[in-house]
């Protein structure tokens, strides 16, 4: 219940952040709401000496259209804004899908959208949505900004291509074109309330025919993952129980006291093909 | 709300509760909300292994840290006794071993406490006793009770052979092995009812604090029964006088059983202030709560059930492993034996029952009381053979248990296994089975359970109807019966009240009972009100405090209410005879002729020739004018020992709908029709009921302590131990019966763990039902999703078995 | 604000009085207000931030004072249970809660009240289903949630009937978050 002593910061700008960054020894952390590392540093499964706040820097903020009818979404904006925003109900009801059952309102309330990407976990559902929607990631250090795909961006199971010197500076979500429809599914861990299978689908139909299709899929493998094989054979032609079949096709399938490897693989099928049907249906 | 004829009368009132403002306001005053003047705080170093030899420990580097005042050892509290138990299972023979306040030698489950670091905060101890440096050697770990029963299983106890505390058995073997014998039919079935955490949203704790000068120590503590602790602290484990110790449970946060115990802290934190000369307070976090605050349940059981084609049960054989954990906890034998296998007969006129336990010690938490103990695994045992019974047959389970019923005029009844071969024989008190029954039916639609599950089959799922026809012993208990000469309980089980008319004619009520939750500052109070006529608002009842209240056992096993309630009833009669006596010398009446009312003592059929409680008060408190031989004041005490323990049933029915693909089972209606014989305050009993359903849901559905080989907890935090949450429930549909208790003045039998008892079995008697297209007969508890889905695809592969935990069993 | 040593102060407005506090940085909020602001209605029942028992408003908004150092509320607004209501001026929740009883042993009961506060700032006519989603990070042991919900539910009713001035709404019954 009591972490290991650490010092704290907390930058008045984002130039201080950086340059504090910049020259940061290992056991230095950034925290943004906090809501996944302090239950890790009070069961002392993580000791940090330093962290960073950057909750409050304003370049972390905001929903904003993006020019491609998308969405740009600081890295410090709280799930409960964006549960809240029109513009998110309007151009991305995937994201707000995803994220209306992360943790509880406390959670939601405090919890970032940049800190759960950053943080990785093999459970969250957030990366599901971001690996569906194509979103990018724009990171920031001292030494200048990068735009990373999400599709490439979540190494491993809390690894991810941020580098220790840089910032989660904003969420890029590309706009839908016409005739797309999306999903989210989850199977929850009755306890922690993560998703023990979270399955995001964004499908695009053309006269009953899927013509294109991306799967997000959480909890499952070591990290979240594009199931490539399911949109394959969904462009293939493949009824969707068929494509669905493959949705944890070349996955290290993930086991523990909740859902083992066996179980976890045949719902990632069954909240696959769930997830693809719903996004179909809501394609038109 | 419905008023009383009488406003004073406010017996079966729905009152709102007297202690509710100072929780709804956050002023409640919990342990780790006290603070005293120079209090230091205790943390305590655990075991890492779940079996270990301690070779050395050195806290040389912790000692030196900042803030930190003391670190010790098992070496350095050698002097003091282990804890003792309190109740050896009754009869046989039993290899007690209790744990230390800090273990000396060998670490026998990952909660065992290895070092007490004490600080001037709580931040300084965690940090010292993370610079603890153990040196351990591990040993063989053993965790499931039937492989710790096998040859060559590692032992945990020198004089515990085969790691067995005790084998205990009750009901008649002939008996029951003819009736198996030659019955038409026979279902066998093996049941596992899997180890709980109980999670008080309180976690437990303790502050100890020395006087010096007066050499009296105080306690403050997280206790369901703060007398019996002070006797156990002192007599058992110190070895100090007994009235040399102050006890006092503050609010106390929910308790479940899991705080009727003694735990090492509770001496420790006494010894440590006498140490220091400074108060030490503990406070548990939650995970520590789940290593080593005790566990509930745990048994694995072959159940035999026989009887013939026509519904009729002949006989029960039962035979039951239980674990114990690494220790016994304060009354952890009693709990599987006396309080299990005496209630074997359910709701049933079975002529024969046999049932065999052995108690077995394991690497894993001490197991003892969780809310119902012992009664909601029998309960779950008779409700499940039932419906076991009713498919092999092929009859309807509700028209099996009709056929079963113990009959209305059969009350009161000896269903022969509640009593051993010494002690008081005891006889269920009444009952009348059949309407809650048909009562809880006619609410679920059972009669029209077809079309429900044809609608939710054209949406996907698939709709069982799930029952369980309950009975529980609540009220415990009679000395005579439990005590030593029955069941081995070392003690009585009365209960204590006192009563004082202050001269302004305000009460205050002491009680032997512990409140943490149950609503006796209300409850007590519209017992006392109503029988001496005096507004609730008068009453004060005062409890959880050993300076001050008489002595009492405390609260556990629903029997506040039952006997403890019945002891403020009783010396509220005392009052009353003593109101009359002095009325009557006020009135200058004959003492014969005084009868009271409405807070009124008065002459029988004069009315105006009256004194009120206030002015009888008044006169008593003045003491001016009395009559000869009187005592001043109005202060009276009563002890009360039950003659017979009660027996609450009902009948509910649970409704799931399970996701074929998924497995995944959602409760979507649950429906309880329970006889709790008359109620003191409904809205209490009705909450005492929802939260009891609630944890034998969490039980059927999420709930699960599971411990891997080599003994380390896996459900070790909230994150991994799934609670009943808001979202997974639906609301409860209640309505009651009500055959009022013959046994007591007020007709009340109890609700604590009623709910509990009952829930369980319904939920998985409604999934099995959901299943029965599978052919699935039997499901292990918690029905999780994993664990459904795996029985349906076994089911579907023709198969039988599958992996230990969600084992399912096809019928072939 | 930018610190290196040992504790740092903490300037924040607590039930409406302006409080400093030198802190640990480790030091979680939920210990501020108990430990060094002797606010102890604010409960703590586990370790994993998964039970609300320490919900507490900060800036209008639900959080669970476990998983928020009291370094990060610098400068904020946080309200406790027992800035919400009090004897005789009770909360309508704190009211509906006494009068459906929502509570038994009382522990959760602050946690779950600000939970509460939270969904009928958003929410002032929720449905079942709505007021069970919201208080699902939020763990009653005692009352199987029954009278919980219902207590929500009236407590929402009540507020509504304020705000349509059939009734008169003392200056506590309405939510703090605002």
């Amino acid at each position: 219940m009591i972490p290991a002593a650490f010092s704290y910061t907390r930058p008045a700008s984002l130039a201080e952040a950086l340059s504090l960054l910049a020259g940061a020894s290992d056991g230095t952390k950034v925290i943004n709401g906090g809501q996944s590392l302090l239950p890790l540093l009070k069961l002392r499964v993580a000791e940090v000496d330093r962290l960073i706040d950057i909750g409050r820097l304003g370049e972390l903020q905001g929903i904003r259209p993006g020019a491609d009818g998308g969405l740009v979404i600081g890295g410090a904006v709280p799930y409960t804004a964006v549960l809240a925003s029109p513009l998110v109900a309007e151009r991305c009801p995937l994201l707000a899908e995803t994220i209306a059952d992360i943790g509880d309102v406390q959670v939601r309330n405090r919890g970032t959208l940049g800190g759960s990407v950053a943080h990785a976990d093999p459970a969250s559902d957030l990366p599901a949505a971001m690996l569906a929607l194509d979103a990018s990631f724009v990171t920031r250090s001292s030494a200048g900004e990068r735009v990373v795909a999400a599709d490439g961006f979540f190494h491993g199971a809390f690894e991810t291509d941020l580098r220790p010197d840089e910032l989660l500076m904003e969420l890029r979500i590309p706009g839908l074109a016409a005739g797309t429809g999306t999903a989210y599914r989850r199977l929850a861990q009755p306890a922690s309330g993560y998703s023990l299978v979270g399955v995001a689908a964004v499908v695009r139909t053309d006269a009953g025919r899927v013509v294109d299709a991306r799967v997000g899929i959480t909890g499952v493998g070591e990290v979240a993952y594009r199931a490539r094989a399911v949109e394959t054979a969904l462009l293939g032609g493949s009824s969707v129980a068929d494509a669905a079949a493959h949705a944890a096709d070349g996955q290290v399938v993930a086991s523990d006291i909740h859902a083992d490897a066996e179980y976890r693989g045949a719902m990632a099928v069954v909240f696959t093909r769930r997830a693809i049907e719903a996004a179909t249906v809501r394609a038109g | 709300m419905t008023l009383a004829a009488n406003p004073l009368d406010t017996l079966g009132q729905p009152l709102k509760r007297k202690e509710d403002p100072r929780f709804i306001t956050g002023t409640g005053r919990y342990l780790d909300d006290i603070t005293l003047p120079g209090m230091t705080h205790l943390v305590v170093l655990r075991s890492p292994y779940a079996h270990a030899r301690i070779r050395s420990i050195n806290t040389s580097v912790a000692k030196t840290m900042p803030g930190v005042v003391a670190v010790y050892t098992g070496a350095d509290t050698a002097e003091v006794n282990p804890l003792p138990c309190a109740w050896a299972a009754g009869g046989v023979e039993n290899h007690l071993d209790t744990p230390r306040i800090l273990t000396p030698d060998v670490a026998r489950w990952t909660g065992d406490a290895v070092a007490a670091v004490v600080a001037e905060t709580r931040a300084q101890a965690v940090d010292a006793a993370a610079a603890i440096d153990v040196d351990y050697e591990p040993l063989p770990v053993v965790v499931n009770a039937e492989e710790a029963l096998k040859p060559g299983a590692p032992q945990l106890h020198e004089n515990a052979p085969s790691n067995i505390e005790a084998q205990w058995s009750c009901g008649d073997a002939a008996g029951t092995a003819q009736a198996i014998g030659s019955a038409e039919v026979v279902v066998r079935q093996r049941i596992v009812n899997q180890r709980l955490i109980p999670n008080p949203m309180e976690t437990r704790g303790s502050i100890g604090s020395f006087d010096a000068g007066t050499g009296e120590y105080t306690v403050w503590m997280t206790s369901q029964a703060p007398h019996v602790m002070r006797l156990l602290i002192t007599a058992f484990v110190l070895g100090i006088p007994e009235h040399k110790m102050r006890c006092i449970s503050p609010d106390v946060g929910g308790g479940f059983g899991s705080k009727i115990f003694l735990y090492h802290d509770m001496p420790l934190v006494a010894w440590i202030s006498k140490q220091l000369g400074r108060p030490v307070k503990f406070v548990e976090t939650r995970s520590e709560n789940y290593q080593a605050t005790t566990h509930g349940r745990d048994h694995i059981t072959d159940i035999e059930v026989a009887g013939s084609r026509d519904g009729v049960i002949t006989g029960l054989r039962v035979k039951t492993i239980a674990n114990m954990g690494a220790y016994l906890s304060t009354i952890a034998p009693g709990i599987p034996t006396t309080l299990y296998g005496r209630l074997l007969s359910g709701a049933y006129r079975f002529p024969n029952i046999f049932c065999e336990v052995t108690n077995v010690y394991t690497n894993t938490a001490m197991v003892d009381a969780y809310r119902g103990a012992g009664r909601p695994e029998a309960t779950y045992v008779v409700e499940r053979a039932i419906d076991l019974f009713a498919d092999e047959i092929g009859m309807d389970p509700a028209e099996v248990r009709r056929r079963n019923f113990i009959p209305p005029d059969a009350f009161p009844y000896d269903p022969k296994v509640l009593t051993g071969p010494t002690g008081l024989t005891l006889k269920y008190d009444s009952g009348n089975y059949a309407p809650a029954l048909d009562r809880a039916l006619e609410m679920a639609g059972y009669a029209d359970q077809a079309t429900a599950k044809a609608e939710a089959a054209s949406r996907g799922k698939l709709l069982g109807f799930g029952l369980s026809s309950y009975i529980e012993i609540c009220g415990v208990a009679p000395s005579k019966w439990i005590g030593l000469p029955g069941e081995g309980w070392g003690a009585g089980l009365w209960e204590s009240a006192n009563i004082r008319v202050h001269l302004t004619g305000k009460v205050v009520v002491t009680t032997g009972s512990q409140n943490h939750g149950q609503g006796h500052e209300t409850t007590m109070a519209q017992i006392v009100g109503a029988r001496l006529g005096i507004p609730v608002e008068d009453v004060l009842v005062e409890h959880s405090d050993t300076s001050g209240t008489p002595f009492g056992y405390g609260t556990y096993g629903s029997r506040s209410g039952a006997v403890g309630g019945i002891a403020a009833y009783n010396a509220a009669e005392k009052v009353r005879d003593k109101a009359k006596r002095l009325a009557a010398h006020m009135l200058e009446a004959n003492p014969e002729d005084m009868e009271y009312d409405d807070g009124t003592a008065f002459v029988r059929g004069s009315p105006d020739r009256a004194k009120t409680i206030a002015e009888i008060a008044l006169a008593a408190s003045v003491g001016y004018d009395l009559p000869a031989g009187m005592e001043p004041f109005l202060d009276e005490t009563a002890y009360y020992d039950p003659p017979n323990c009660t027996y609450p049933f009902g009948t509910h029915v649970a409704m799931v709908e399970v996701d074929r693909e998924t497995g995944h089972v959602d409760l979507v209606r649950y429906i309880g029709v329970d006889d709790v014989g008359k109620k003191i305050n409904p809205l209490v009993v009705d909450g005492q009921l929802h939260g009891g359903i609630a944890q034998g849901v969490g039980q059927a559905l999420w709930e699960g302590a599971v411990y891997d080989d080599s003994g380390q907890l896996l459900s070790g935090t909230m994150m991994d131990y799934a609670l009943p949450r808001a979202s997974r429930l639906p609301s409860f549909e209640l309505d009651e019966t009500v055959t009022p208790s013959p046994v007591n003045p007020l007709g009340i039998k109890g609700a604590g763990e009623a709910g509990t008892i009952g829930s369980a079995a319904a939920v998985v008697n409604a999934v099995v039902d959901a299943l029965s297209d599978f052919g699935i007969r039997h499901i292990d508890m918690p029905l999780t999703d994993q664990t459904v889905w795996r029985a349906m695809r076994v089911a579907e592969a023709g198969g039988a078995g599958g992996d230990v935990r969600g084992a399912a069993e096809g019928r072939a | 604000m930018s610190e290196e040593g040992a504790t740092v102060e903490v300037a924040v407005v607590v039930n409406g009085t302006p409080r400093t506090v030198a802190v640990e940085p480790r030091k979680l909020l939920v210990q501020l207000l108990r430990d060094d602001l002797g606010l102890t209605g604010t409960h703590i029942g586990c370790d994993t931030s998964q039970c609300g028992a320490c919900t507490v408003h900060v800036d209008g908004q639900a959080v669970k004072s476990c998983a928020v150092l009291a370094v990060q509320v610098d400068g904020s607004a946080v309200t406790t249970i027992e800035g919400i209501g009090s004897e005789g001026a009770l909360h309508p929740l704190q009211d509906a809660f006494w009068t459906n009883h929502g509570l038994q042993c009382g522990f959760c009961t602050p946690g779950m009240i600000m939970c509460a506060a939270d969904l009928l700032a958003r929410d002032p006519d929720p449905d079942e289903p709505t007021v069970r989603h919201a208080i699902e990070g939020n763990v009653c042991r005692c009352t199987g949630y029954h009278n919980i919900v219902r207590s929500v539910m009236a407590a929402a009713a009540a507020m509504r009937d304020a705000e349509a001035g059939t009734s008169q709404p003392t200056a506590t019954a309405q939510p703090s978050a605002s």
